[in-house]
């Protein structure tokens, strides 16, 4: 087939800063077809999608719909231009009923009627407010609404997730006409059954690039998550010597967490942590990971089950609660835990502050020595100690470590420490987290980036839709069981389990 | 039926809370009669106004300090412009301080935006550069007002037909206040524009992902609290006969009427008539504070509580919806 | 190993100059009340003498206090518009209780209504979470209906300024305001807090990020109600300097005050978005406001383009402070 594609985007680069979300992204997308857009976390995939939807601008790079070059400046431009986003937070306004919303984007009404019977919600009010509207049924409407305007293209992020399997059915039955229809829609999704079944091809980012178009065919699988892990597939070794082990393996669990639920994000998750080791937990975004640190740091109440400290059950109330139960959150945005205008020993010795009875004054010179101690362990560049904001990443995120070394916490949750910093410092942070637990510290460590698991990591504990799906021992955890693992797929299973994996599992907990 | 009391559940019980407080005054006052009422009438319009000019933009998803003393400067800036001059010429006064505060709050709107500056800080320097220029333009409480300005609001409105005990209740000052509110909100409420306001207060993002310009709707919703502040500046013309240079206390009134309304400080939630009752409601508290024959400095403390734990109610409603 | 540093790029003199601003702002600031002083002796020559010089520091005393109430609470983040009711009620109900009290008892009452509003503001603003621009105004409102009402009770017994007060808030000696004995200790106070103790750096690290403040422990509701006592009752302090200095007792002695203490703070280099600043640019905020002041006064400008002018300095500085930390 010669046809033309109906959205051709070529070179497409986005810099925030000095960090290159995006290097050099391509997609195109033939009339008809439901194109995949697939790639790890931070690979570029939402970047991509804000570039295509006006969202943000890129730095560099052509779009060309139907053939011609065009120029998305904001959404509603990409509106006229005929492509049509559904995000994966619905962008109903909250507060407007359903029919003010339609209203507010010029969506013709019957059309939307029509769509919202077909996708299998017979009993719409328009008068409704969105924000009454369960989560469901909004990102239905959310669709119907996006197809009542007949886009040329639809670009659907993660659509699936959070949907009843009843609607999630309708939902991929209606995407499937649409491609028959002429029209082509860019379906991200971490879910490969349901790529299986919908998809005619796939385009594959990897660090910001386009590494790969393919058609899908059964068996596709393997290829696809060789291409999202690039060549980094041979196996590294573990790197730890028994001496680093902790000699007397704890009567009892540091952390015993039990059938802990936050909401509708994290269902009945049960793990153990011990003293002196690293546990790793692996999950795509958004999977419930964000929650259970919250939980364990107090930054959140969990709607069930039950934390345990060293025997003995715990509610936190306030993150002070934790720390005082010698648990301290490092979390992944180094924004979220500097002051980002304050010196690195203020940064790192605030903890020392917070209590009531240390307001007064502050012995200065055992600060000074705790806090060089703490940075000389780190060894954090102090050139630019003034102002925490002028460190670079890898440094800032030692700052937020140095902190609960220099408080000396018995157990870290580290959130994605590693994320956008250089190998340099990364290999340090490794080392640190190994050093912590030879001392009998016990770390709880989220990664996205999965060769990191078998450099740290004791154990792994893996996450989907907000179940446990596995724990690994380490010698287990290479990359393709630990992504197959991440997708949902069961353990051992051969390459083309594509149908095998359960399509309600993650979602069964989610009816509205 | 059932989305109305949904929807409109709290201005309802607003409602019957003012017919309560009527109740109320009239049992403690077995006398008060249609005068009475359209003096509260009266001392409700700027009041009035001014929470109209503090709902838009806290619909919005703002907060306007600069309330106060806008009304302040549009206030003497008629009363100076009319001072000895001829009736006919209050008619060229009257739409010119209409496009002054639609100016001025447009300015407030375009310096958020551009500056980024936060609404807060922006809106409280305006409150500042505001007071100083009413004080240029009038140095203390002087001017004046064209005659039929002041017979706008004040008597009743006779409709034939209808017996005078019920044309005694209907006051000139309220039918100004609906016919001004009414004549910007009604059509605002039904355009695209008036949508696009309560989707940036909503949601910021879901607006501007949904194809809506924040910025523009954003300097346009600070524009109309310009233009309505502007109505209580010339309702407090109106009914002094003179413009004074120091503002009342019209800000904190504002945010607690706005708040008691039924609009989340947030933004995107409320309408105009909750906001408006609860205006009527505070005012006549303050009615039967007096009434009840305590000394009016306590009054002012009763009402200053009232409004302070308002506010606290509000900021409490608003922390747990987020949580 | 430091493969991580920042590597040295040759830096354009506009972000120099911006950097050196951020770090030393204190700098810039005594150059402009140096070009303000010799505005003014040029205006009126002679004028610059030592005894303009103790009165500048007379007047520029209170509001420099006040200031360190705005500084401290803007650190968070914050502000305390009741600031000026606070003195106001403390000065009044201190010239009034005098006339029938032992000065100590009188003095213990007048810091009670100022305890009680910071409690009421920090509660507010610490618990409730209403902005404190909103919370503190609706104080001040209540408070001055307050002070009405205590007026009229205390009408018959009329008001008197305690000696002390009057020989603290004018006296001058060896050509130094006595009022410097009061507050040369309490402005070392403050620097010294915001400097070097728990809570001064609990206040930057609340103002600069309260998320981060939360994961190390720290409750905030307790940094900010004893934040919002502390201002109140350096207000209540201030406004028994001022009844000294002004020597007559009003319900709106120190309301023109609040106004100028936010300028004050804000030129100072204190940012209204928190986190940054220092009680050391205030003092010399509150010196060029008031030499400003003088200046506007010699000029003839009316109070109007004064207010005009304070609200152009309060937008124009906090715009372009987050130009300069939006450029790093």
């Amino acid at each position: 087939m010669t046809t033309s594609p109906l959205l051709d985007a070529s070179g497409v680069a986005k810099n925030y800063g000095a960090v290159a979300a995006l290097r050099n992204a391509s997609l195109s997308v033939l009339p008809g077809e439901v194109h995949a857009l697939m790639g790890a976390n931070g690979a570029g995939k939402s970047t991509l999608v804000k570039i295509l939807t006006g969202a943000i601008q890129a730095n560099a790079g052509r779009i060309l719909i139907r053939g011609e070059a065009r120029d998305i400046r904001s959404p509603a431009a990409a509106r006229r231009a005929g492509l049509l986003p559904v995000y994966q937070e619905p962008s109903l306004i909250p507060d407007l009923d359903v029919l003010s919303n339609l209203r507010l984007t010029g969506t013709p009404v019957e059309p939307f009627r029509a769509w919202v019977r077909e996708l299998g919600i017979p009993d719409l009010d328009l008068r409704d407010t969105a924000r009454d509207i369960p989560l469901a049924v909004l990102r239905v409407l959310d669709l119907a609404r996006a197809l009542a305007v007949e886009p040329d293209v639809l670009l659907l992020d993660e659509m699936t997730a959070a949907l009843p399997a009843n609607l999630a059915e309708k939902v991929l039955e209606v995407v499937r006409r649409q491609g028959d229809a002429g029209r082509a829609v860019i379906f991200i999704s971490h879910r490969f059954v349901e790529i299986a079944a919908l998809c005619d091809r796939a385009t594959v980012l990897r660090d910001g690039e386009t590494v790969g178009v393919v058609d899908i065919v059964p068996g596709i699988e393997e290829k696809i998550v060789e291409l999202m892990l690039g060549t980094r597939i041979v196996k590294t070794q573990v790197a730890r010597s028994a001496s680093e082990k902790a000699a007397v393996t704890p009567a009892r669990p540091r952390i015993t967490v039990h059938s802990l639920r936050v909401g509708t994000k994290l269902s009945d998750i049960s793990f153990d942590l011990w003293d002196g080791e690293v546990a790793g937990v692996v999950a795509l975004e958004g999977q419930g990971q964000d929650e259970l640190f919250a939980a364990l740091a107090g930054s959140i109440k969990p709607s069930g089950g039950t934390i345990e400290v060293d025997g003995s059950p715990v509610k936190f109330a306030h993150p002070i609660d934790a720390i005082r139960a010698g648990i301290a959150y490092v979390p992944g945005d180094r924004s979220e835990a500097l002051a980002m205008q304050r010196s690195v020993r203020e940064n790192i010795a605030l903890p020392f502050s917070a209590a009531l009875r240390n307001w007064g004054p502050i012995a200065m010179r055992k600060e000074r020595a705790t806090v060089a101690s703490a940075i000389q362990r780190l060894q954090i560049d102090t050139r630019a100690q003034g102002e925490v904001q002028r460190l670079s990443g890898g440094n800032q995120q030692k700052v937020t470590i140095a902190r609960w070394i220099a408080a000396d916490a018995r157990t870290i949750l580290c959130f994605d420490p590693t994320r956008g910093i250089d190998v340099g410092t990364k290999q340090e942070i490794y080392k640190l987290l190994r050093e912590l637990a030879g001392h009998g510290k016990s770390v709880l460590f989220y990664t996205s980036e999965l060769e990191e698991v078998q450099r740290v990591c004791d154990r792994v504990i893996v996450i989907f839709g907000g179940r446990l799906v596995d724990i690994f021992p380490v010698e287990e955890a290479d990359e393709p069981a630990l992504m197959r693992a991440a997708y949902g797929l069961p353990r051992g299973a051969k390459a083309d389990v594509g149908i095998l994996a359960d399509p309600q599992s993650p979602s069964s907990g989610t009816i509205p | 039926m059932s989305h109305f009391l949904r929807r409109q559940g709290w201005v309802t019980g607003l409602f019957a809370l003012l017919i309560v407080l009527f109740i109320a005054t009239k049992l403690i006052q077995p006398g008060y009669g249609s005068g009475d009422f359209g003096s509260l009438a009266r001392a409700v319009l700027p009041y009035a106004f001014a929470v109209a000019a503090q709902t838009v933009v806290v619909i919005a998803g703002g907060i306007d300090l600069s309330v106060a003393a806008m009304m302040a400067l549009t206030s003497v800036t008629a009363a100076s412009m009319m001072a000895g001059a001829s009736e006919e010429y209050a008619l060229f006064v009257v739409p010119f301080v209409l496009a002054m505060g639609f100016v001025l709050g447009a300015l407030n709107g375009l310096l958020i935006v551009v500056t980024r500056v936060p609404d807060i800080v922006v809106t409280l320097a305006m409150l500042f550069v505001l007071q100083g220029a009413a004080l240029l333009v009038l140095g203390a409480p002087g001017g004046g007002a064209a005659e039929w300005l002041k017979a706008m609001i004040s008597g009743t409105v006779p409709i034939p037909g209808l017996p005078d005990t019920i044309d005694a209740w209907l006051p000139k000052a309220l039918l100004v206040l609906v016919v001004c509110l009414c004549i910007v909100w009604i059509p605002l409420r039904r355009s695209r524009l008036g949508l696009s306001i309560y989707a940036i207060g909503s949601s910021e993002l879901a607006a501007f992902r949904s194809g809506v310009p924040v910025a523009r709707t954003r300097i346009i919703a600070y524009a109309l609290s310009g233009l309505f502040a502007a109505m209580g500046g010339l309702a407090l013309t109106m009914s002094t006969g003179i413009g004074a240079p120091i503002p009342g206390p019209y800000l904190l009134a504002s945010v607690a009427a706005v708040v008691l309304g039924g609009v989340a400080l947030g933004g995107g939630k409320g309408g105009l008539l909750g906001p408006i009752v609860a205006v009527f409601v505070l005012r006549l508290v303050r009615t039967d504070l007096t009434l009840l024959a305590i000394d009016p400095n306590v009054t002012a403390i009763i009402e200053g509580l009232i409004m302070v734990a308002v506010v606290m109610f509000g900021a409490f409603i608003t922390m747990r919806g987020r949580q | 190993m430091s493969s991580t540093a920042i590597t040295p790029a040759p830096v354009p003199l506009g972000r120099r100059l911006k950097r050196f601003m951020a770090d030393r702002p204190l700098i810039p600031l005594v150059i402009l009340l140096v070009i303000l002083v010799v505005i003014l002796q040029i205006l009126r020559p002679g004028i610059v003498n030592e005894r303009w010089i103790a009165n500048t520091i007379k007047f520029a005393i209170p509001l420099a206090i006040l200031a360190g109430c705005q500084t401290m609470t803007m650190l968070t983040g914050g502000i305390d518009l009741s600031v000026g009711t606070v003195a106001t009620m403390s000065a009044f109900i201190m010239a009034t209780q005098v006339v029938n009290q032992d000065p100590a008892v009188a003095f213990l009452l007048a810091m009670m209504p100022a305890v009680l509003i910071g409690l009421v503001n920090g509660i507010g603003v610490g618990v409730f979470r209403v902005h404190p621009l909103i919370m503190t105004l609706g104080t001040s409102l209540i408070g001055t209906g307050c002070l009405q009402v205590y007026q009229r009770t205390v009408i018959a017994s009329g008001a008197k300024i305690p000696d002390f007060l009057a020989w603290l808030g004018t006296g001058v000696t060896y050509g130094f305001p006595n009022a410097l004995l009061l507050f040369v200790p309490l402005a070392a106070l403050i620097i010294f807090t915001l400097a070097r103790t728990g809570f001064g750096r609990l206040l930057y690290a609340v103002g600069d990020n309260e998320r981060a403040t939360r994961l190390s422990g720290v409750q905030y509701w307790q940094v900010i109600t004893a934040l919002y006592i502390t201002s109140s009752v350096l207000a209540g302090i201030t406004g028994l300097l001022y009844i000294g200095l002004i020597k007559a007792p009003s319900l709106s002695l120190a309301e023109p005050l609040v106004l100028p203490s936010v300028a004050a703070a804000v030129i100072g280099g204190t940012s209204i978005f928190g986190g940054r600043g220092g009680y050391t640019g205030t003092i010399i905020g509150a010196l060029i406001l008031t030499v400003l002041t003088t200046l506007l006064t010699i000029l003839q400008m009316p109070e109007g383009a004064r207010r005009i002018l304070f609200g152009l300095i309060v937008l124009f500085v906090t715009a372009a402070y987050l130009r300069i930390v939006e450029e790093r």
